[in-house]
């Protein structure tokens, strides 16, 4: 074999290889998402959105509770985070950049981003539920605006960081206070970056059980008040998916593909957004 | 309150030095004395003085790294930004030294504008764009904005090229158009000076061109001070020039007499192309 014949097969079979994991990736992926498809769209129907969890053994009955639930959470969890993680991401950018504090602001919060996710929820157990002695929807919505923060903060960051600097003198030097500046040039610059970060950071959180199982726990019933256990998509699904009840495995199944769904349609959702301005 | 940005032209005694233009008729508009310049413990400008007149055209020439970028942003203290940036000496604007800090920043900034080298318009509309500096300065009626913002675009001969279009995005236009519509931005708040750091270094032949031939208008109005690298430019649009190097004015002329006639051996040098 010359030594252009060998280079060749080398070539071939690294190409071979590299083509199959990306298939195999790929596989997993469509595998998923064609499995919690065809097991959950017998459950999806109207009563499965419009009506409360019946017991095993009945054929109606839905989630409405639980999807009411986690919408609520996951809002008052991104209405939390994101002001604080965005004030968090300017400080970063525009004042601690170079700073001490600032470098020890971003190393913690980067350990935050990869703390997995239980311990958050026990630590908001211990912080929250403990204390007040029951669980409840707000220490639920906390615990995930916790897992938020870092995300929001640290893509504001670098969102903020990509705007060139000459944006902020120019804005400067026509005579406007850095407040301004900040408000109506360099967020508005940084607005579809700022705006994917937040999106997928709240994209992660909706799907999160762990944290949710030692705060809001879940709930039966219809939502009376976000300072009682809060019925939730996730822990729905853990608990039906535990059960030994058929009918709560299709149920499951259901609130699986509501999720998966609700995740990728805010994903593509964004990611289109993102296309669609860049374009300009 | 401090008094900066009053009308009163008061006379400075200072000592003729060989920098200071002493040629009559011409008022000055800043006058500029001993500035020397620290990026922390690194001097870069030396003791610098000049006189800038008023309605006219200065540039400043020198090689990169030669301080002319950093001496242009003293006039409207963009230093102020970074920390450990730091300059001595004075600089006097209708009698008031500009580097007190007593002067408020936010107000010399709206009598002394400022050009990039890289036009910078904000992601707004091309409208916008301009009544942002507007808004910053004083209520205005939403029929004084639209005046003021048609008007700013006619002084930077831009308004026949986008009057039907002000409601699109500022960054949608050409570069040569973008760097108008900063020129348009930076006049709208009608600044006494207008500074230009190699306002054309990021354009095409033919903008540059009409930047250039926007300049010689404005000077009817506005005094204008700009860094360029370009030599025939300076010779084309400038009134005075000044030659820096290594953050000293070697030598500060009518344009004419330094072009034909340098007084300093660095300067020809300089101008003849043998360094720099």
């Amino acid at each position: 074999m010359t030594r252009l014949q060998r280079r060749k097969l080398i070539n071939h079979i690294i190409l071979g290889v590299s083509g199959l994991a990306a298939i195999a990736g790929l596989l997993m992926l469509v595998w998923i998402l064609s499995d919690v498809f065809i097991r959950g769209i017998g459950a999806i129907n109207w009563s499965f959105f419009t009506e409360l969890p019946a017991p095993p053994g009945m054929d109606e009955g839905g989630l409405a509770n639980a999807i009411v639930g986690t919408f609520l959470i996951t809002t008052v969890a991104a209405l939390l985070a994101v002001p604080l993680g965005v004030m968090a991401g300017t400080w970063l950018s525009e004042f601690g950049r170079d700073s001490r504090l600032g470098s020890v602001v971003r190393y913690f919060s980067d350990i935050l981003v990869s703390a997995p996710s239980i311990v958050i929820g026990v630590f908001v157990y211990l912080i929250i539920v403990k204390p007040l002695g029951h669980f409840s929807g707000w220490a639920g919505s906390v615990s995930l605006a916790i897992i938020m923060l870092p995300v929001v903060s640290r893509t504001s960051e670098e969102m903020l960081k990509l705007v060139p600097h000459e944006l902020r003198e120019a804005s400067l030097a026509l005579g406007s206070p850095y407040w301004r500046t900040m408000l109506q040039v360099i967020y508005r610059a940084a607005a579809s970056g700022m705006i994917t970060g937040i999106m997928l950071a709240i994209a992660r959180v909706a799907g999160e059980t762990a944290p949710l199982l030692f705060t809001a726990l879940n709930s039966p019933y219809w939502l009376e008040s976000m300072n009682e256990p809060v019925g939730n998509l996730t822990v729905t699904l853990f608990n039906y998916a535990m059960s030994p009840y058929d009918d709560w495995h299709t149920k499951a199944w259901g609130a699986a593909l509501l999720i998966t769904m609700a995740v990728l349609t805010v994903t593509l959702f964004t990611r289109l957004m993102l296309y669609q301005r860049s374009r300009h | 309150m401090t008094t900066v940005l009053q009308e009163s032209s008061s006379v400075h005694e200072q000592p003729q030095q060989t920098q200071v233009r002493t040629d009559t008729g011409l008022v000055n508009k800043l006058s500029v004395r001993n500035l020397s310049f620290y990026y922390g413990d690194k001097q870069v400008l030396f003791a610098n003085t000049l006189d800038i007149a008023a309605n006219k055209v200065t540039a400043f020439i020198g090689p990169s790294g030669c301080g002319k970028s950093t001496h242009i942003r003293t006039y409207n203290r963009m230093f102020d930004l970074y920390k450990g940036h730091r300059a001595e000496g004075e600089i006097l604007l209708n009698g008031t030294n500009l580097l007190d800090p007593q002067v408020p920043a936010l107000e010399l900034r709206h009598k002394v504008g400022m050009i990039f080298q890289k036009p910078t318009p904000f992601p707004m509309s091309i409208f916008d764009n301009i009544a942002y500096g507007l808004r910053l300065h004083g209520r205005l009626s939403r029929y004084e904005i639209d005046d003021a913002v048609e008007k700013a675009l006619r002084d930077a001969a831009l308004w026949e090229e986008v009057h039907d279009i002000l409601g699109q995005p500022g960054n949608q236009l050409s570069g040569g158009q973008q760097q108008r519509l900063c020129i348009a931005r930076a006049l709208a708040v009608e600044p006494e000076i207008i500074l230009m750091d190699e306002p054309c270094s990021a354009l095409d032949p033919i903008a540059t061109a009409k930047i250039e031939e926007l300049i010689d208008g404005l000077k009817q109005k506005f005094t204008i001070v700009m860094v360029t690298h370009n030599m025939q430019q300076a010779a084309r649009v400038s009134d005075f020039t000044a030659f820096f190097y290594l953050g000293k004015l070697i030598e500060f002329n009518k344009t004419n007499t330094m072009f034909t006639n340098p007084a300093k051996q660095q300067t020809e040098d300089y101008i003849t192309g043998r360094f720099g």
